[in-house]
């Protein structure tokens, strides 16, 4: 009980010693950016530790190759492996969405994928010029409180919501990389004018911002939000984790064609010309990895021969509006029209 | 020598900041600077981190100041708990406490809530070094004035309050940064301040050069706040000589004001530590589809303690040279190494975080993703914390004691070591402290800079709530409180902040 001030002063000091202890082993890091296949790579993973981490252990067993995984979000990873440049430890990238990637390969930090690995992927939910391939498809989805509605209830297109019967009732997450994907498909879809017409009749109907997918299914799940748009598989995770009978929040999928049934992807690509990174990226496109993504998080398989989780409309059925997921040209005007809405 | 070094480190952001508005402005002639500043967003983003900064330094402010003067110079009971108490939400990471908040009052967003949550949290900044100042304050004064006929608020105006004034300003100044580079509250309480716009252009990869332009605006933010603090301490001297005995004042008697009293002190541990307690023990309750591993906790446990404590001590060895400086001199040179101390605070961790990546990389590539940089972001984060600390304890020791020393033929280290440091030194461990806790609960730089495969317990709460498992973060959200308690409690031992009154 009694720590006198002086010994309070030593406790930094003995502590120090056990951090000594525990950075030894980590101390050295991988900077040299090898090129060689020594049987270790370093990946970012800008996706859960909880899912990714299982997975990398299985390739590991199956190739022999150590994978040292940094797990931090997608967008700060992206925001490092710019800063890093060429000087970056790692060797492949494993991105939350599309867009991360497509910021990359514009400063030509991504090494060309063999083709193998590019066209392995269904066209259209993958870089159009192989410098990243699409791993998983993930929906966009109207979530909705089903304590207040019945599916029928709920506005099929996104354009209904601009209806004053859901004034102050709708939520999204205005900064998000998967909204803004969604933003630019409304674009493509219907045309520029039709796009910004869409945000700032929203921003007029009184829309609530959140700060991320989960907090808007959150905020439903609370019953402080009515409607929210948001990515089928966050539905799945929490209901992992709370069990599917106590979702309040229920999901309807936008009709087909409509803007509000985009499908974003996860995706991943290549920092170094080390083979065992190259084998990585094939690995998680091949079948095992694909039916592993499908069955813990309900995510659509994106190689051909992989079925569908079930309870999910078909990738066919959805139809979403074709884009370039990476295209940054695009993704910069879609930015500016949110903050022009008054939504950012 | 060694604070110029200090100050060089802290200005690590500043540099990587200038260096990349420059480069932009160079490659768009100015464009993403001029758009930044002057698009609606911007000023619409200045005034509510300017409004939310000034209600949360200025409830920190009243509420710590009266919360010390009941602890300290009332018959307020039960004031050992509750002084202990007072220095729970320290332990509280921001947004363990906003999803608190949001978890027992859904659909709460705004101004109000992340105003009462920042200032919760950020009370005991003010509290603490208040109840030490005011233990070590001279009673004679007050006594004085009220012997002079003196109303007794005057006389505690007059007496004690230029006593306890620096303190409670460089309190001040700490909850205001704090506010000011707070992401994890506003965020989740869904506040558009700078800090929540500097992460949303970093998430679109489109924004960049805008997301370095509002940084440095909020580095101006901070400088000024520095400033204004140092306008508030002043030029006075502060150290007595006086052999003669000091003893506590008479305490006030409270009589039926006792229970407002004890009300009042538990406003802050209820609003930052019970609320947020409650919510994660009910989500808890509620059940978990993830097996909680015990032994991921017991490392995750470690390996806080050890990365926050080297933090913590490289930190107070660098605030030591700049807070002798400070104590002792004035002048243009040091306000600017002191201001310097001062930038990283204010910073979000992001930003902080990427300004290492860039500089360890260019400078000592060795040091990447090793825990020795993560220790350096610590420093750079948290200096001020310790600054503030060591140059109040050395401020209170006269440097007649030094030159004394010196005079009896010790050499300048020698004799600086058996007066100033020694006497200084446990408001030097107040210091480190502080920084110990607040490293305990950093995210956003420890999560970018670690070494490979180190988890703490923020960056496993982060894993978690991130893919919505919020039951299945509640057992390390409440070691990491249960971990920041070590350290806060400490703060509250009389020992603390450099008291020399007990002890001598």
């Amino acid at each position: 009980m009694s720590i006198t001030p002086r010994r309070a002063w030593l406790l930094p000091g003995v502590l120090i010693l056990a951090s000594t202890l525990t950075a030894c082993g980590e101390d050295s890091a991988d900077t040299n950016g090898a090129s060689e296949a020594d049987g270790e790579i370093v990946v970012y993973v800008g996706r859960d530790e909880e899912l990714v981490a299982p997975l990398i252990k299985q390739f590991t067993e199956d190739t022999g190759i150590e994978v040292e995984a940094r797990y931090a979000g997608t967008s700060e990873l992206a925001a490092t492996l710019l800063e890093e440049g060429d000087a970056s430890p790692a060797d492949a990238f494993l991105s939350q969405d599309a867009g991360a990637l497509g910021a990359l390969a514009d400063e030509e930090l991504l090494l060309p994928l063999p083709d193998e690995i590019a066209d392995a992927v269904l066209p259209g939910y993958t870089s159009t010029d192989g410098s990243w391939v699409g791993v998983t498809g993930r929906s966009r989805v109207i979530a909705y409180d089903g304590e207040k509605y019945a599916a029928d209830e709920v506005p099929g297109t996104v354009t209904e919501l601009t209806d004053p019967q859901w004034e102050g009732k709708v939520g999204f997450p205005p900064g998000n990389a998967s909204f803004q994907s969604f933003v630019t498909g409304f674009r493509v879809a219907e045309g520029d004018d039709a796009a910004r017409t869409w945000l700032e009749d929203m921003a007029a109907n009184d829309v609530e911002e959140y700060d991320s997918n989960s907090l808007t299914l959150e905020a439903i799940n609370t019953g402080t939000l009515d409607i929210g748009l948001i990515n089928h598989y966050y539905w799945f995770e929490a209901a992992a984790e709370a069990g599917e009978e106590n979702m309040r929040a229920q999901l309807k999928f936008a009709d087909a064609g409509d803007p509000g049934a985009l499908v974003n992807v996860t995706g991943a690509g290549l920092l170094s010309e080390d083979p065992d990174a190259v084998t990585f990226v094939e690995y998680l496109v091949s079948e095992p990895a694909q039916r592993y993504f499908t069955e813990t998080t309900f995510e659509y398989p994106l190689v051909e021969g992989v079925p569908t989780p079930e309870g999910l409309p078909s990738l066919s059925e959805l139809q979403g509006p074709e884009i370039d997921l990476s295209d940054l040209a695009d993704l910069e005007e879609t930015v500016r029209m949110i903050q022009e809405a008054g939504l950012s | 020598m060694l604070a110029a070094a200090s100050a060089a480190v802290a200005t690590v952001p500043l540099v990587y900041l200038v260096i990349r508005t420059v480069g932009g402005a160079l490659d768009d002639g100015g464009d993403a600077v001029r758009q930044t500043l002057t698009r609606p967003g911007t000023t619409e983003l200045l005034v509510t981190s300017a409004a939310l900064t000034a209600a949360v330094t200025v409830t920190c402010l009243a509420l710590g100041v009266a919360s010390a003067w009941l602890l300290v110079r009332t018959d307020v009971p039960m004031r050992g708990s509750l002084l202990v108490l007072s220095a729970l939400p320290l332990a509280v990471p921001s947004y363990v406490a906003a999803f608190g908040w949001i978890a027992t009052v859904p659909g709460w967003s705004g101004f109000l809530p992340a105003w009462l949550v920042l200032s919760a949290v950020s009370t005991p900044y003010v509290t603490l070094p208040v109840v030490a100042a005011l233990r070590s304050a001279d009673p004679a004064l007050e006594e004085v004035a009220r012997s002079l006929g003196s109303s007794p608020w005057r006389a505690w105006r007059t007496g004690t309050l230029p006593q306890v004034a620096p303190a409670a300003a460089a309190g001040a100044l700490l909850a205001a940064l704090y506010t000011l580079s707070d992401f994890g509250a506003v965020a989740m309480l869904r506040l558009p301040v700078f800090t929540y716009a500097i992460s949303r252009q970093y998430s679109s990869f489109v924004g960049r050069e805008v997301a370095v332009v509002l940084a440095l605006v909020l580095v101006v933010g901070a400088l000024l706040l520095v400033g204004l603090e140092r306008a508030v301490r002043g030029r006075g001297e502060r150290w007595r000589t006086g052999s003669g005995a000091r003893r506590l004042a008479a305490p006030v008697r409270l009589g039926r004001a006792t229970i407002p009293a004890v009300l009042l002190l538990l406003l802050a541990p209820a609003a930052a530590a019970a609320v947020p307690a409650v919510a994660l023990g009910r989500r808890l309750l509620a059940g978990t589809g993830r097996r909680l591993d015990l032994g991921d906790l017991t490392s995750a446990v470690i390996s806080t303690a050890a990365v926050a404590s080297a933090g913590a001590l490289l930190t107070s060895v660098l605030a030591l040279a700049i807070g002798i400086l400070t104590a002792r001199h004035r002048g243009a040179l040091v306000a600017g190494i002191e201001a310097a101390g001062f930038t990283g605070h204010a910073l979000p961790g992001l930003v902080v975080a990427l300004s290492l990546v860039f500089m360890s990389l260019n400078v000592v590539p060795g040091l990447y993703q090793t825990t020795t940089l993560l220790m350096l972001a610590y420093a750079v984060l948290f200096l001020p914390k310790a600054i503030g600390a060591t140059r109040t304890s050395i401020a209170q020791v006269p440097p007649v004691l030094a030159q004394t020393a010196r005079s009896l033929g010790r050499g300048p280290v020698a004799a600086q070591a058996a007066t100033t440091w020694r006497l200084a030194g446990p408001g030097i461990g107040a210091g480190s402290l502080l920084v110990m806790l607040t490293a305990m609960k950093e995210l956003p730089a420890t999560l970018l800079l670690r070494p490979t495969g180190l988890d703490t317990l923020a960056t496993e709460i982060w894993s978690r709530t991130n893919s919505a498992a919020f039951g299945a973060a509640a057992p390390y959200a409440v070691a990491l409180v249960l971990l920041a308690a070590v350290p806060a409690f400490l703060l509250t031992r009389p020992q603390a902040w450099g008291e020399s009154g007990g002890s001598r």
